[in-house]
C-alpha cells in the first residue's frame, strides 16, 4: 500500500486498474475525459490487460458494458451529464438485463442551457432505474467505492454508479492510499456469472416476455415481466445488507470503511442536522465547527449510498432531531431535491420527526461559500418554525 | 469464390428450429435459416429488436438454439463490438461474433453504432436483412423502402425518396467485405456468409428479405419475387472484397444478357400499385443505365 497524489479521475482509473476491469468502453465527456485518458494509457501501456473500445457515443459505450457482461467478462465505462442521459435507455437495459457493469459518472450539469461545470442532476436524475449510486466524498472514497462497486455488482448482479463530483473531485489532486493489487484481488476475485454467451449451453437473453407466467419447455412455470422486475426490486432492497456486509469486509483487509450509507460528523449530540450528497459534506464541516464555536449544535451527514435508499440508516440518524437542513444540487423541478423528498418519506413513519428544510443551491457550478452556508443552518438551527416545506434557494443572483 | 454449396453437400445441422414465431413464407426465416448453417456452433448471436426477435420466440422458449443477445435498437454495432471484445479478452479462439439486423435498425437507427463498429476494424459479421420497411412495427416506411411503395406511412402516394444504398455506405468505411445476397437465392447467402466466417474485420452482408405481408403478395411466392427482384436488375448480389467490385451468382450471369424487365417485379407486389406507366418507365430507364454501368466495368 502506498500514497500517491492524483487527481480524482485518476483515483478512478486506479480502481479500475486495481479491480482488474476486462473491457472498458469509452467516450469522451468532460470533466470525466482524464478518467479514460489514464485508462488507455494503462491498456496501451500494458499495465492493466484488458479491451478498450473507443466507441462512436455513450449509448454505444453501454452497449459494449451490456454485451461484454453478457459474454462474461467484468465490464466498465464512465461519463457525465447529457452522455449519462444519452446512455438512459441502456442503464435500465444493463439493469433488467441483471448486469454487473460498473460506471464513473463525473457528475455535471446538464443542458440546455450548456453547463459543463458541477451539479448532481445528472445522475440524481436517473435514481429510477434500478442501478445502484454511491457517492464519493473525496479521492480516497472514489478509488475504494469503484473497488467494492465491482464486489457488489457481481454479488447482486446489479450495475453499480460510482459518481462524484466534477471538478471539485474530478480534477482536484489529493492525496489517498493505493490499495496493494495483492489484496485487492482476495477481496474481488474473478468472476464468471451464472448465465453468459456460451455455445456449450445456448440461451437467448433479453427476450421477449409476456404479461403473465408461462411454462416453459420442461413444463416448468416461468416469470412473466412483472415478476423478473419484482424481484430486481427484491434483489435492489438486499443490495443493502450485501453492501454492508462487503464495506465491512473492506474495512478489515482495508482499513477504512464503516459508513457503508451514511457518512455522520458531529451529530450524535446535534439538533440541526446538515445533509447532503458528495463533496460538499466535507465543506460542511468546516462549516459545522464554526457553528458549533458559537454553540450551536450542528453536524453533517454525507449521503453515500442514494439507490437503494437506505431508510433505516437515514431514520435512525435523523428522527430523533428537531431539524433537518438538506443541501441539494438536483431538483425535481416542479416540486423539490430528490433527496429531501426520500428524506421526508423516510421519515414519514416515524412518531417524532424533525422538521425538514430544502435548500437548492450550487446548479452548474455555482460557487457555494461558506457564509452562505452558515447563514442557512443558522436560520434553520436557531429558528425551526421558519423552516417551511418549499425549496429554498442559496445564492441566486436575480 | 470457393467451391459452391449445393443441396447435396450443405450441412444437415439446423440452428433454427421449425414452429418458430415467423409469419408463413417469411423470407428472413429462409436466410436465418441458412446463415446459422452457415456460421456454426461457436457462433454469439447479437439482434436488436425486429421481426427476428419475435421470430426467435417469447420467453421461456427460444427457437435457435445458438447463444444470442437481445440488444436495443440503436447499439447492435456497438454491442457486436463488446461481445468481440469480450471473447478476446476471455482469450477464446474461433468464436463467430454474428449480428442480425433489419434494414431500419440497420440503415436508419442503428448506422452510427454499425459506422463506429466498422471505422474500429472490429471483427465482426453484420447481416442487415432488408425487407424494405418497418414490417415488425406494421409497415412503415424506412431509409431503405424504394421509392414509390405504399407503406402504412406513405398510404396514398407510395415513398417519395429513393432507397437509401447501405451496403455502399458501408464499403465507404473502406472494410475488407461488403457482400449482397437474396432470400431467392440462399445457397449462394450461405456461401458469402461462409466466407465472411473466414476474414478478419468486419464483414457486412445485405441480404433481401421478400416479405409476404409487407409486400402484398402471396406467402407461396417469396421465392418467387426474390427472384423477380434480382432477375430484373433491381436488386443485385455483388462482393465488395478490398474494395474490388464483382457481380457474383445470378447476377453475374445476367451480365450483357436480356434482363426481365422491372415490371415482372412490381406486378407481384401490392406495394407498387401507386406506381404509374410514367414512374415505372423512370424505374426501368434508370436500372438500364446502371446494368450499362456494371457491363463498361466488367
Amino acid at each position: 500500500m502506498h500514497h500517491i497524489i492524483e487527481s480524482g479521475n485518476v483515483a478512478a482509473a486506479t480502481g479500475v486498474k486495481l479491480s482488474r476491469a476486462q473491457v472498458i468502453a469509452a467516450y469522451p465527456i468532460t470533466p470525466q475525459t482524464p478518467l479514460t485518458e489514464k485508462l488507455s494509457e494503462f491498456v496501451e501501456s500494458g499495465e492493466l490487460d484488458a479491451e478498450y473500445i473507443p466507441v462512436e457515443s455513450e449509448h454505444s459505450a453501454m452497449a459494449v458494458c451490456i454485451a461484454a457482461s453478457t459474454a462474461g467478462t467484468r465490464a466498465f465505462t464512465a461519463t457525465s451529464a447529457n452522455g449519462l442521459l444519452y446512455m438512459n435507455e441502456q442503464l435500465h437495459w444493463a439493469v433488467g438485463a441483471r448486469l454487473p457493469v460498473v460506471m464513473c459518472v463525473a457528475n455535471r450539469g446538464v443542458g440546455a442551457p450548456w453547463t459543463v461545470w458541477n451539479d448532481q442532476q445528472d445522475s440524481m436524475s436517473q435514481r429510477d432505474v434500478g442501478w445502484i449510486q454511491l457517492y464519493a466524498n473525496d479521492h480516497q472514497q472514489i478509488i475504494d467505492s469503484v473497488i467494492k462497486a465491482f464486489r457488489l455488482a457481481q454479488t447482486v448482479s446489479v450495475p453499480v454508479m460510482v459518481c462524484y463530483d466534477g471538478y471539485l473531485l474530478s480534477h482536484t489532486y489529493m492525496p489517498f492510499e493505493q490499495p496493494d493489487q495483492q489484496k485487492v484481488d482476495a477481496f474481488l476475485p474473478s468472476f464468471t456469472p451464472k448465465h453468459f454467451l456460451n455455445p456449450e449451453e445456448p440461451g437467448n437473453f433479453n427476450t421477449v416476455t409476456l404479461p403473465d407466467i408461462r411454462p416453459g419447455v420442461s413444463g416448468a412455470i416461468e416469470p412473466g415481466y412483472i415478476e423478473i422486475r419484482h424481484n430486481l426490486h427484491q434483489d435492489l432492497r438486499g443490495a443493502l445488507d450485501a453492501y454492508k456486509e462487503i464495506d465491512e469486509e473492506f474495512a478489515q483487509e482495508f482499513g477504512r470503511g464503516g459508513n457503508p450509507f451514511v457518512e455522520q460528523y458531529k451529530c450524535d449530540d446535534a439538533a440541526c442536522v446538515a445533509v447532503c450528497i458528495g463533496s460538499l459534506s466535507y465543506q460542511l464541516r468546516d462549516v459545522i465547527d464554526s457553528l458549533r464555536q458559537e454553540g450551536i449544535k450542528v453536524g453533517v451527514m454525507g449521503v453515500q449510498m442514494y439507490r437503494p435508499f437506505p431508510d433505516e440508516a437515514i431514520v435512525e440518524a435523523l428522527a430523533d432531531k428537531s431539524s433537518v437542513v438538506v443541501f441539494e444540487k438536483a431538483l425535481s423541478y416542479g416540486n423539490q431535491g430528490p433527496l429531501y423528498g426520500d428524506i421526508k418519506s423516510a421519515l414519514y413513519s416515524c412518531s417524532s420527526r424533525p422538521r425538514i428544510q430544502n435548500y437548492i443551491l450550487g446548479l452548474g457550478g455555482r460557487e457555494i461559500q461558506t457564509q452562505q452556508l452558515m447563514d442557512a443552518l443558522r436560520r434553520c438551527c436557531s429558528s425551526p418554525d421558519a423552516i417551511e416545506d418549499t425549496p429554498r434557494w442559496i445564492g441566486l443572483k436575480l | 469464390m470457393a467451391e459452391k454449396t449445393t443441396i447435396v453437400n450443405l450441412t444437415e445441422e439446423e440452428f433454427v428450429y421449425p414452429g418458430n414465431r415467423a409469419c408463413s413464407g417469411c423470407g428472413l426465416s429462409i436466410v436465418y435459416r441458412m446463415g446459422l448453417k452457415a456460421l456454426g456452433k461457436n457462433t454469439l448471436l447479437v439482434v436488436p429488436p425486429s421481426c427476428l426477435t419475435v421470430l426467435q420466440g417469447l420467453y421461456p422458449v427460444a427457437s435457435t438454439k445458438l447463444p444470442c443477445v437481445n440488444v436495443t435498437f440503436a447499439s447492435t454495432g456497438a454491442a457486436a463490438s463488446g461481445v468481440r471484445a469480450a471473447v478476446r479478452a476471455l482469450k477464446k479462439e474461433g468464436v463467430n461474433v454474428a449480428a442480425w439486423a433489419g434494414d431500419g435498425g440497420t440503415g436508419d437507427i442503428g448506422i452510427q453504432a454499425l459506422s463506429g463498429a466498422c471505422e474500429r476494424g472490429e471483427d465482426i459479421i453484420y447481416i442487415c436483412y432488408d425487407n424494405e420497411a418497418y414490417m415488425n412495427t406494421g409497415v412503415q416506411r424506412s431509409g431503405t423502402t424504394p421509392q414509390g411503395v405504399l407503406t402504412t406511412t406513405t398510404p396514398i402516394k407510395g415513398k417519395l425518396q429513393t432507397k437509401k444504398d447501405v451496403p455502399a455506405i458501408i464499403a465507404a468505411h473502406g472494410i475488407g467485405y461488403v457482400a449482397t445476397a437474396s432470400a431467392a437465392f440462399p445457397l449462394d447467402f450461405y456461401d458469402k456468409v461462409k466466407k465472411a466466417t473466414t476474414l478478419p474485420g468486419p464483414k457486412y452482408i445485405h441480404v433481401h428479405t421478400p416479405c409476404p405481408p409487407g409486400w402484398g403478395f402471396e406467402t407461396r411466392n417469396t421465392i418467387k419475387v426474390g427472384k423477380a427482384a434480382v432477375e430484373s436488375g433491381l436488386f443485385d448480389l455483388y462482393e465488395i472484397e478490398n474494395g474490388q467490385f464483382t457481380l457474383t451468382g445470378p447476377s453475374k450471369k445476367m451480365l450483357g444478357k436480356q434482363r426481365r424487365p422491372v415490371t415482372d417485379y412490381f406486378a407481384t407486389q401490392t406495394r407498387f400499385k401507386s406506381l404509374d406507366t410514367k414512374h415505372i418507365e423512370e424505374f426501368q430507364r434508370l436500372i438500364d443505365a446502371k446494368w450499362e454501368q456494371y457491363s463498361s466495368m466488367s
